[in-house]
């Protein structure tokens, strides 16, 4: 087995994306400088995983979170020619918005509930599972699970697969033997908890939060011993400073998130009890700095008239140290979030170069339709421009770091808002973005939609829903539900874009070889030109493409490409739990929008790996 | 006179199962269900199919108040937030032909109460008797079980659905020789 990552150098990682995002900038003048680079972009990932460039060994590649594969065998010459090498059926007819990894010779996986894990000898492609873990998960969970019984995926550590358990355990598998070497419980379904993201291990910690935000539940992000289980700390979302390890390193760059207790303060009397802030996006890590970043979600009761103040910490992101779990930064992208617009959307950790000089960002797209880059050691707001339709706000201040809401667009109760952009699920919802060094350019797999809205009377019953609102999506401006765009984050604009009938729910991988993959929720898994968009070649997957396209080395030296088929998710639950589109309210909003899904896709749940022939 | 006799006598008769349409019970029996011997789980049965249900549940069934009612508790009990108004999400949708543990009556009161293995929630202790009984009436009437002269007409909130009223049953599938729903 492959050890662990090794840190990559701090001077090598930013000098060397410098002069990436540089070149990109003058790739258009010099036609030169473009391999460059690419040879810049590549002693970058050398430095990031010496030993191991042909793996993919965390759900977003890398720390940085960027999905961009070193391997340069697939090329814009050649993946016309792609074809499929060999597949796996999970048998298991939900949403698959999970990621495979590889280290070394091994494939692993993990499918939706009951989220079982396969390990794969990749030397015998195509053969039987090394070994199968079952952590029989109990059939209850699936009724918390707001949003399909999806799984994000797993990671890996020194001879140990870490997932998540729709029931809220996480558990670890010895990769050796596919036996459990424990399993820690973490929630509790009877509150609405449940767990399905990805863990990220970063110092032999186990990283990893609870969903549940349409439950009413108290979000938190906890890091268990990576040899053990044993809980070392938890950081809750809301309430005192102490449950959310707030304490003497939290320096927040904006004075609105300064001050003692605002996890309480910030909300009507004991609401932070149920105030949301789950977590459960991707984790990303900068070794430099020792910070890990994450998102919070929605505060709880998306009703926001029943929620007056700034409901903090939810609709936020959170820099903090692994070690101790103490709070470095907060930035809050949307204070008193009115749309369920949870922060938890991936923040992809780049150098670039802004105002003349290089500096240590991250890019972050979120639900409320602004593409940010962010200081990374301070939170400060660098910019934050639309990458898909708004009229909910009037853009972000930049002096004070506010997001500017819409008077008129706020939801009332009792009155029925209509037009509403983005909608619920946001300009990008879950699906991980993708950034090349090559371009300097970020790839955005995202919605367009609006949505009419009515807040209502919610009750708050332990174990069942709380939202409080009456809520149906439209397409967006064109009539297209998706997009799968590519943004310069140093200009602030996108440079092209795909349209998608339906919202774009898979993931995006970029590669060395130019190319970026998507999949779309009618089938389709494409590449297609990173500089230009054209689709290069697209594969028919039989059902809805909404996991994360992966690509690594076999053993026989070749670059593959994997992804889940497997239609589900939020956006494909009208399939994968059989909905009744004449409600237009079915899956909480999406019932009439994707009443032509049916017709276009079915059930399904199988890996699929190309290669060249 | 002998016309506005006529008229008057007309007019009561066409009034009278209007009134019925709402009647109210203002003091419902404490065993709601009066499903005799337990609730049955299956549509087939050994030595033959046992008698109708009887009490508010039967009652609930033919009236428009416990209807409303239970589309107003629908939201409250928070049954909208897995089952939308019908179209289903987290929980199946409840407005279509397919019923995985049954529609009749006290196959339904029996979930509510009871819970499911794969995530319907035992209501027990929560929600009180004759209000299940009312849940149950509306739950049939979103997929037309009830038949429209019972069922709701419109939406207080946004209309997201047609009205239960105007649904036309959607048939269940029944085994052969289970009793209709």
């Amino acid at each position: 087995m492959h050890e662990a990552l090794q840190p990559p150098s701090r001077n090598v990682l930013s000098s060397s994306f410098f002069s990436a995002a540089a070149c990109a900038l003058l790739a258009l003048a010099l036609a030169g400088c473009r391999e460059r680079a690419a040879v810049a972009a590549r002693a970058s990932a050398d430095a990031a995983s010496p030993a191991s460039d042909g793996d993919w060994p965390m759900v977003g590649k890398d720390y940085q979170n960027r999905r961009f594969s070193e391997l340069g065998e697939l090329t814009t010459k050649n993946v016309a020619r792609l074809k499929v090498a060999w597949t796996f059926s999970t048998g298991i007819p939900k949403g698959h918005e999970g990621a495979p990894l590889i280290i070394g010779d091994t494939l692993y996986l993990v499918t939706p509930f009951p989220n079982r894990a396969y390990a794969f000898d990749l030397r015998n492609p195509g053969g039987p599972p090394k070994w199968i873990y079952e952590p029989q998960p109990s059939a209850a969970a699936q009724g918390v699970a707001c949003c399909d019984v999806v799984n994000r995926g797993p990671a890996f550590w020194q001879g140990k697969l870490f997932f998540n358990t729709l029931d809220d355990y996480t558990v670890a598998v010895d990769t050796a033997t596919g036996k459990e070497a424990w399993r820690t419980r973490l929630g509790d379904i009877n509150q609405g908890e449940s767990m399905t993201m990805a863990p990220l291990v970063v110092k032999g910690k186990v990283l990893v939060g609870n969903s549940g935000g349409e439950f009413g539940v108290r979000g938190w992000l906890a890091a268990l011993d990576a040899d053990s289980g044993k809980l070392l700390w938890r950081a809750y979302s809301t309430g005192p400073d102490a449950d959310c390890l707030i304490g003497a390193d939290f320096h927040p760059y904006y004075e609105q998130d300064r001050g003692r207790d605002l996890g309480i303060h910030s909300w009507p009397p004991e609401h932070w009890r149920q105030g949301g802030g789950t977590v459960w996006g991707f984790v990303s890590y900068d070794p430099a700095l020792d910070l890990v970043y994450y998102g919070t979600a929605n505060p709880g009761v998306w009703n926001p008239e029943l929620r007056p103040g700034e409901n903090k910490w939810t609709a936020g992101i959170f820099a903090r140290r692994p070690d101790s779990g103490q709070a470095v930064w907060f930035y809050q992208w949307s204070p008193h979030d009115l749309y369920d617009h949870d922060g938890i959307n991936e923040d992809v950790l780049v150098d670039l170069p802004i105002g003349g000089r290089t500096r240590q960002v991250l890019g972050h797209a979120d639900r409320n339709g602004y593409f940010y880059l962010l200081d990374r050691t301070t939170g400060q707001v660098l910019s934050a421009k639309p990458f898909a339709p708004v009229n909910s706000s009037h853009g972000v201040n930049l002096e004070t770091g506010r997001l500017i809401p819409a008077e008129e667009k706020m939801p009332r109760q009792g009155r029925v808002v209509r037009d509403v952009c983005p909608s619920a699920p946001g300009a990008k919802d879950w699906q991980p973005m993708a950034f090349s060094p090559q371009t300097g350019w970020f790839y955005i797999p995202h919605n367009n939609l609006c949505e009419d809205i009515e807040a209502t009377d919610a009750s708050y019953i332990a174990g069942t829903p709380y939202v409080g609102v009456n809520v149906r999506y439209h397409a967006g401006p064109g009539g297209n539900r998706g997009a799968f765009t590519a943004w310069d984050p140093v200009a602030g604009k996108p440079m092209w874009s795909v349209s998608e009938t339906f919202p774009a729910w898979s993931g995006a991988l970029a590669t060395a070889g130019g190319l970026v993959f998507y999949g779309n929720m009618e089938g389709w898994f494409k590449a297609l030109d990173a500089r230009t968009g054209v689709v290069l070649w697209k594969f028919q997957t039989g059902s809805g493409v909404i996991g994360q396209p992966v690509s690594y080395r076999g053993p026989d030296g070749k670059q593959y490409v994997a992804v889940f088929s497997g239609v589900g998710g939020w956006a494909g639950s009208v399939v994968s739990g059989d909905l009744d589109t004449r409600d237009a309210t079915a899956a909480n909003g999406w019932g009439a929008v994707m009443k032509d899904l049916p017709g276009r896709t079915s059930k399904g749940g199988t890996l699929y790996v190309f290669a060249l022939p | 006179m002998r016309m506005h006799l006529l008229a008057l006598m007309s007019a009561a008769l066409m009034i009278a199962p209007a009134c019925k349409r709402e009647s109210r019970d203002l003091r419902p029996t404490q065993a709601v269900s009066k499903t005799e011997g337990g609730v049955v789980l299956s549509t087939l049965f050994a030595g033959g199919v046992p008698g109708a249900i009887t009490g508010t549940l039967k009652k609930d069934q033919e009236n428009a108040y416990a209807m409303n009612e239970g589309k107003r508790l629908f939201a409250a009990y928070n049954c909208t937030g897995c089952h939308a108004h019908g179209g289903g999400g987290i929980g199946p949708a409840l407005m279509d032909a397919k019923w995985i543990y049954g529609s009749a009556p006290e196959n339904i009161y029996a979930t509510i109460l009871e819970g499911r293995p794969n995530g319907m929630p035992s209501f027990r202790g929560k929600i009180p008797d004759f209000q299940v009984a009312q849940l149950v009436a509306y739950v049939r009437s979103m997929s037309g079980l009830t038949g429209g002269f019972w069922a709701p007409g419109r939406d207080d909130s946004m209309q997201v659905k047609p009205a239960e009223s105007t649904m036309t049953t959607q048939q269940p599938v029944r085994a052969q020789g289970a009793p209709a729903p």
